[in-house]
């Protein structure tokens, strides 16, 4: 692939420079950027278009929850640059309340990536004309993938013979779910109740 | 119907008629619910419905261990199942740091080209049997036959295989194998002539599939086009070529590209790559030494059964890789294969405990399916059937 493509510190600090990205890191040898909401689409414009990155391709866009965060989701878009063989993530925060702006007028692929951010985890997205439910079933309630959603969901759905239809009903288990606590108190401990100190003293 | 003008000439007005593709239909693939909106017999706005086998393999996966959650895979893509789990296994190996033994990298990249045959052996022949040749998908179905024997051989599942693991592959090749698959590779050329020789020149065949659903390199970039098609379209993109992974930079081969972005041309790209892929067999049966197929850290993949008879720490791990498995360090990562089909990726989330916080999946065919608007605008409705089949969508990684 090309041999004078611009090193990764060098996309980096490029990226960092522009208008609406709040830092730029390399995890595990990929790029990661954070980046401010409002201005989104004109970053995504300038990340598509610009001559050094040419990000063209959006390869992915998902929704991570994190209920215990004041801003909880988090918006991932990946981007692919196949004239450079590099690929870029950029990340957003956002809630339940605040609509992030649609890139389906910079990717014509975004729209059902946010339609299923939007069906997944209720993220909203303003200027998206076609913002329907997309994976989950008509007439769902809910957002399945929301870390408070349960695994089991709220309704099951059955054939009725009497009433000669399908009929949804609400969820019984016959046994509760069991989820194992594996976060061991022992394993990874560095400082015993009543050590703090000593811990502090160890980490000067 | 019809109203008389003032100039005495007859004006007749259609309504459109939306209609209803699916979703139960031989030729849509799964379940593809398609709602088409017609003029006559033209195809004037196409809507795909999905989620029709919508499981909640993300949600399921987030409450399983990482070995656990491996079997999913098999479950996404179920005509290429070892290509997803290697996307999982390289997310997971990436997050964790280790590093895969040369042998087991060896025969992953073997198994995602047996795979890929498997793959476009199926996808091929059916897509000529929705445009009407019944032969080819009798002979395509012999010829995956002897594949999924591989498979069974080595993972004892034809389909569900669960064979590529963090941290390498589930077990040796049984003693055997590799002559077997060196023999297939050998005969499997002249198979593909035959193939070729029904259909390249087929007059039938290139009368329903030349010029039919032409993108153009621009516009299969912007739609997120990947793999066979984004090639079709005159993109030379492979990622086994351009982000390497495994063995795949080590073993020579050609990437078959087209010119249109046609039917036809995704078809021929899909026989060519075939073609590369014996080639690549080959050579990884060829390099192949013994060793180890499996990282020797006990943290991450089980010891072996004999082990376990006489040592109480072999003990101790299995049932502990068994019950809580091992906990992947925080990070993520977005570890992508050139699946059969195009791009597999997986966003992984990790936060230091045994299971993904998140694992979101990449299926490929869901940026086809969505090109189906552009694709499929203006065209007949049987030619509707001809773009979905040479897009080669599955459902069950389309829906997750």
């Amino acid at each position: 692939m090309p041999e004078n493509k611009p090193g990764l510190a060098g996309l980096s600090e490029h990226i960092a420079a522009l208008p609406g990205v709040r830092s730029v890191s390399a995890e595990k040898g990929e790029l990661v950027a954070h980046a401010e909401r409002a201005p989104l689409v004109a970053l995504m414009t300038r990340l598509r278009d610009d001559p050094l990155l040419r990000f063209a391709q959006v390869m992915d866009i998902c929704g991570v929850d994190w209920p215990e965060r004041t801003e909880r989701f988090d918006v991932v878009y990946n981007l692919l640059s196949v004239a450079l063989n590099q690929r870029l993530r950029v990340i957003i925060t956002t809630d339940e309340g605040s609509p992030v702006p649609s890139v389906a007028a910079v990717w014509p692929a975004a729209t059902w990536w946010e339609r299923e951010a939007w069906d997944l985890f209720g993220i909203a997205f303003s200027g998206q004309p076609d913002l329907r439910r997309i994976l989950t079933d008509y007439g769902f309630e809910g957002h399945p993938l929301r870390k408070d959603f349960p695994l089991t969901g709220h309704v099951e759905l059955r054939y009725d013979e009497d009433r000669k239809s399908v009929v949804y009903e609400p969820v019984k288990l016959v046994q509760d779910f069991r989820n194992f606590d594996f976060v061991s108190p022992w394993e990874g401990i560095t400082t015993l109740p009543g050590d703090e100190k000593a811990h502090q003293e160890r980490q000067k | 119907m019809s109203e008389t003008t003032a100039a005495g000439k007859r004006v007749v007005t259609i309504d459109s008629l939306a209609m209803n593709f699916g979703p139960q239909h031989p030729a849509a693939h799964g379940v593809l619910r398609l709602i088409l909106e017609m003029d006559g017999e033209v195809v004037e706005r196409a809507d795909p419905h999905i989620g029709l086998l919508h499981r909640g393999t993300e949600k399921l996966i987030e409450h399983k261990t990482y070995i656990q959650a491996v079997p999913y895979f098999d479950r996404l893509d179920y005509v290429s199942p070892m290509c997803c789990e290697h996307a999982f296994a390289l997310a997971v190996e990436k997050l964790a740091g280790i590093e895969v033994p040369e042998r087991g990298k060896w025969i992953r990249t073997l198994f995602a080209e047996i795979t890929r045959v498997l793959n476009h052996l199926l996808n091929i022949t059916s897509y000529m049997m929705d445009v009407g040749a019944i032969t080819p998908i009798l002979w395509g179905f012999e010829e995956r036959e002897k594949l999924l024997e591989f498979h069974e051989a080595a993972s004892g599942a034809r389909f569900h295989a669960n064979y590529f693991r963090p941290g390498g592959v589930s077990k040796d090749l049984p003693a055997g194998l590799a002559d077997r698959i060196a023999d297939w590779a050998q005969s499997f050329p002249r198979f593909i002539d035959d193939l070729e020789e029904l259909l390249t020149a087929n007059r039938i065949w290139k009368q329903r599939t030349v010029d039919i659903g032409v993108i153009g390199a621009e516009d299969a970039l912007a739609w997120g086009f990947s793999g066979p098609c984004l090639r079709a379209s005159g993109v030379p993109w492979d990622l086994r070529r351009a982000q390497p992974y495994d063995m795949y930079g080590s073993v020579a081969f050609a990437i078959p590209v087209g010119r249109n972005g046609d039917c036809y041309d995704r078809y021929l790209v899909r026989m060519g790559e075939m073609r590369e892929s014996v080639k690549i067999i080959e050579q990884c049966l060829a390099h192949m030494r013994p060793g180890p197929v499996k990282v020797q850290d006990r943290k991450f993949t089980p010891p072996t059964r004999a082990e376990m008879k006489h040592s109480m720490e072999a003990l101790i791990h299995h049932f502990k890789l068994y019950t809580e498995g091992f906990h992947v360090p925080a990070g993520a990562t977005y570890t992508v294969v050139e699946a059969p089909k195009g791009e597999f990726g997986v966003y992984l989330v990790a936060d230091g405990t045994n299971r993904p916080y998140r694992c979101k999946i990449r299926p490929t065919g869901f940026a086809f399916l969505q090109a189906i608007e552009v694709l499929g605008r203006r065209h007949m409705l049987a030619d509707v059937v001809a773009i979905i089949g040479s897009l080669d969508v599955v459902f069950g990684e389309i829906d997750r």
